[in-house]
């Protein structure tokens, strides 16, 4: 077991220098960071000064070894627009994007598993059907579209909740702010988790529906109900719990997407997460906060999965015995 | 304190009074951040703009853009313009309870000369500042220069005893490894006081009830938020979550004016967006045309020029809102007496292009941003398209400003044939457009030119310009400005299509003056 771990550890270090390669390859084609720290009327001297100072004159392979030599000492470095330390912008913005990641998630199951489990039961309704359609356009219509169409049903003719920002927030502790202690902080958290969570939500749906279905076929349920159980404790007793297996792999996975794709969202509803920060330092070629931000989520994927590999592994007798065979 | 107590007093006699100068929380969003609070980090007009509420200049500019005393009270010309003395404001104080005094005024000289400032051209490199008494200084040139006070209204004052109990003395570079506290902290003289600051997100500006004089706005708190998403930004408008937005994009200016709520202030705006042809090599990098290049003859700048149909770009692209220019500066920066587009005209073009060798016309590479100016990318599709009735094939190249900045600069080695861009004279003087963008660049020891992409030049204009950096008489200064534009737009040097339009959303509860280099200032705003 403790072989099988460090072989997996030792994987998901080749995956994160591997995204760093990759990642640094592409900064050669976003353009020229220095253009857009000075003004046009800048000398062209000062230009060249800054350009050497921050390294962007060396090979490279120079500024990659660089790069992974301060990375693995947890140095990211300085923010060319916002001269701060990136650790510190990237914890400053944390709470928001992982606040909002928390909501939609929590959106996406709540919704998600009655509305499957509705349309399995009672699958000829009329509601069912609509839910059908609903699941269908939030699996087809882009995030961005759906955030701009909720601004302006919510925030411009009804004017009920807010169009931007994350509303009043408090401190707790040295870094964390949250909004869910105040109300404004509540209302602004509605529509940019609805966003965010749609397309997770018609997904658990979905994947609610064609297991309950599946599952109410078995064999056991026609023998449960044979001993004359109440429908209701079929339903949910039987059928439901023998669903959410699956649903909670899916979930968990998803919440690595939710987190590294809030980007668009983020956006749209000026959230100051960590997703709008990498979307504005792509615009004005930050490579130091781009260069973390990916790490930080391939960090997250790779965690995530690595999880998932040693649950499967603790769960899974067959899979154990194959461990342990290598 | 003081305005509290005074606001309380005419209360007991006056409510109504008292209710009218009622102090207002203003809430503003602009498409860019706020980044770093170091007033000599980065010369970008919105930041200028923010820091001009913290901060203030030895002048400033009225609403109208002219010069005025602010922290100099006046200053004296040599006859030899070889000496400037400045006479400080008495009894000013820094927000944080420094006196202002002339070791300010020097220390901040030497700051802003410092590596790592943006803002080194605010004061020729070679001049020195001499402290005569607490509030007179001296400023002793190497050259007369007539225009040195010109960019002074953002060159920020700052305060020698803050920065060095602060360790801020220098300024904020890029490559800075540890953050500065003048990044995250301002201590001016100005208006209003940063009251907090979070980069990016939000920042909050309190009234300074200590001001050296009354603050024509009636605000009490500025409160600024980022929005980069156009569309965000106009809904929280109209919503009335924000006061004020900047910019309005042109396809939503109908829309906010039909609101009700808001409605948007435009008016032209000192940006000129040009088009330049690479008139240097000898072949073109993108071309279809070997061995020689096509832009040396003047023929067909000229066929190029009168190919371009202005008023369609105005009316289709900008929707109205540009002046279409016949120079390389906007009309409120030098008059455009005895200045006139060549006439749109597709024969003619056609012509000219056939005397210069090309009947069929030829293939070029364009270049263009398409996030740095109004529609820039639409208004090269549109080139595109016309062009293309004269048989010229452009293949464009439109891109983020990252790229394409990259590309077509100095240093990207000025990697561009035909291209799109805009520049407004940081000095709002002549001298800055002739010197930067016409003057020729084959010095390499000299900056003069570096921006001139296309490498146009004219050795009869490089010597006006030498000689209108010096003159001193206004009227002589202009002949000679007017004669160098009249050579470099006779010889066709650029292509000036117009000066765009600012378009800024405000709400219908607040007034605001627009001053035409698009600072947004809330000193000048008042809200019910």
């Amino acid at each position: 077991m403790l072989a099988f771990i460090l072989r997996r550890l030792f994987q998901s270090l080749l995956v994160m220098l591997a995204v760093a390669l990759i990642a640094f390859t592409m900064f050669r084609f976003v353009g020229d960071p220095v253009n857009q720290l000075v003004s046009l009327d800048t000398p062209a001297a000062q230009v060249a000064e800054i350009r050497r100072s921050l390294g962007l004159d060396d090979p490279v392979v120079v500024q990659f070894l660089r790069y992974i030599y301060n990375a693995a000492r947890l140095e990211f470095g300085v923010s060319y627009q916002f001269r701060l330390p990136v650790i510190s912008l990237l914890g400053e913005r944390a709470p928001a994007t992982l606040e909002l990641a928390f909501m939609s998630a929590l959106f996406s199951l709540a919704v998600g598993i009655p509305m499957g489990v509705y349309t399995a039961l009672r699958r000829d309704s009329w509601l069912a059907k609509i839910f059908q359609a609903v699941s269908l356009v939030g699996i087809s219509l882009p995030t961005f579209l759906i955030g701009i169409l909720l601004i302006y049903l919510f925030s411009v003719t009804l004017g009920w909740l807010p169009s931007f920002g994350r509303g009043d927030v408090v401190k707790i502790g040295s870094w964390w702010t949250t909004g869910l202690l105040t109300g404004s902080g509540w209302k602004a958290l509605i529509l940019p988790s609805i966003t965010l969570g749609l397309f997770q939500m018609t997904l658990i749906m979905r994947l609610v529906r064609a297991e309950m279905l599946e599952v109410l076929r078995t064999d056991y349920i026609k023998f449960a109900r044979a001993r004359g159980l109440k429908t209701r404790a079929v339903h949910f007793g039987h059928a439901l719990k023998n669903t959410l297996v699956p649903v909670i792999t899916i979930a968990g996975l998803q919440l690595g997407s939710i987190i590294a794709f809030a980007i668009i969202t983020e956006t749209v509803f000026q959230w100051p997460g960590m997703g709008l920060l990498f979307l504005k330092a792509v615009q004005q070629i930050d490579i130091p906060i781009m260069a973390a931000y990916l790490m930080l989520i391939s960090f997250l994927f790779v965690s995530i999965n690595l999880i998932v590999d040693l649950l499967y592994a603790a769960v899974d007798p067959r899979l154990r015995a194959t461990i342990g065979a290598h | 304190m003081s305005f509290r107590s005074t606001c309380l007093a005419a209360a007991a006699v006056l409510a109504l009074m008292c209710g009218a100068a009622q102090a207002q929380t203003l809430r503003y969003a602009n498409q860019g951040e706020l980044k770093s609070l170091d007033p000599y980090t980065v010369n970008e007009t919105t930041t200028n703009a923010h820091l001009g509420h913290p901060y203030e200049g030895l002048t400033a500019r009225g609403k109208d853009l002219k010069i005025e005393p602010a922290l100099a009270e006046k200053w004296e010309i040599s006859p030899d313009g070889l000496k400037w003395r400045l006479y400080l404001r008495k009894g000013v104080k820094f927000q944080g309870g420094e006196d202002f005094t002339a070791d300010d005024v020097i220390f901040s000289s030497e700051r802003v000369r410092a590596p790592g400032s943006n803002f080194t051209t605010r004061v020729p490199t070679d001049s020195k500042f001499v402290k005569v008494d607490d509030y007179t200084v001296d400023v002793i040139l190497t050259s007369p220069n007539p225009i040195l006070n010109a960019q002074w209204d953002t060159w920020y004052i700052m305060s020698k005893k803050w920065a060095e109990a602060n360790n801020a003395v220098a300024p904020t570079p890029a490559a800075a490894t540890t953050p500065s506290f003048a990044s995250l902290n301002a201590n001016g003289t100005g208006p209003f006081k940063i009251e907090s600051h979070q980069p990016g997100v939000k920042t909050v500006f309190k009234r300074n009830e200590n001001y050296w004089k009354p603050i024509e706005s009636n605000l009490k708190e500025i409160i600024f938020t980022p929005i980069s998403s156009d569309a965000t930004r106009v809904a929280a408008l109209l919503s009335g979550e924000v006061d004020v937005i900047e910019p309005v994009p042109v396809q939503d200016i109908q829309r906010v004016n039909a609101s009700g709520n808001a409605q948007v202030l435009t008016g032209p705006e000192l940006r000129t967006i040009y088009l330049g042809m690479d008139q240097i090599r000898d072949e073109l990098l993108e071309s279809n045309v070997k061995g020689k290049n096509p832009f040396k003859d003047i023929r067909v700048r000229q066929a190029f020029y009168q190919a371009i149909d202005i008023e369609t770009i105005k009316s289709r692209v900008m929707r109205g809102l540009s002046t279409p220019s016949a120079l390389m500066i906007a009309p409120e920066l030098f008059s455009h007496a005895g200045f006139t587009r060549p006439k749109f005209d597709v024969e003619a073009s056609k012509k000219l292009l056939a005397e210069a060798g090309y009947p069929s016309g030829f293939e070029v590479g364009m270049d263009c941003p398409n996030d740095r100016y109004v529609n820039d990318g639409q208004i090269c599709q549109a080139i595109v398209g016309m062009l293309a009735r004269v048989g010229v094939k452009i293949n464009l190249n439109a891109q983020p400003k990252g790229q394409y900045f990259a590309k077509v600069l100095k240093s990207g080695g000025y990697k561009t044939s035909f291209f799109l861009l805009g520049w407004t004279p940081g000095t709002f003087d002549s001298h800055n457009v002739l010197n930067d963008i016409i003057g020729c660049r084959d010095n390499p020891n000299s900056s003069r030119g570096e921006t001139n992409l296309g490498g146009y030049c004219s050795k009869a204009v490089d010597a006006l310009t030498d000689k209108i950096l010096v003159e001193s008489d206004t009227a002589k200064r202009n002949e000679m400005i007017k004669e160098a534009y009249k050579i470099s737009t006779d010889e066709i040097g650029y292509i000036p299509l117009h000066q765009q339009a600012l378009a800024w959303g405000v709400s219908k509860k607040v007034k605001l003056a627009q001053r035409a280099d698009n600072s947004v200032l809330f000193y000048y705003a008042t809200k019910e």
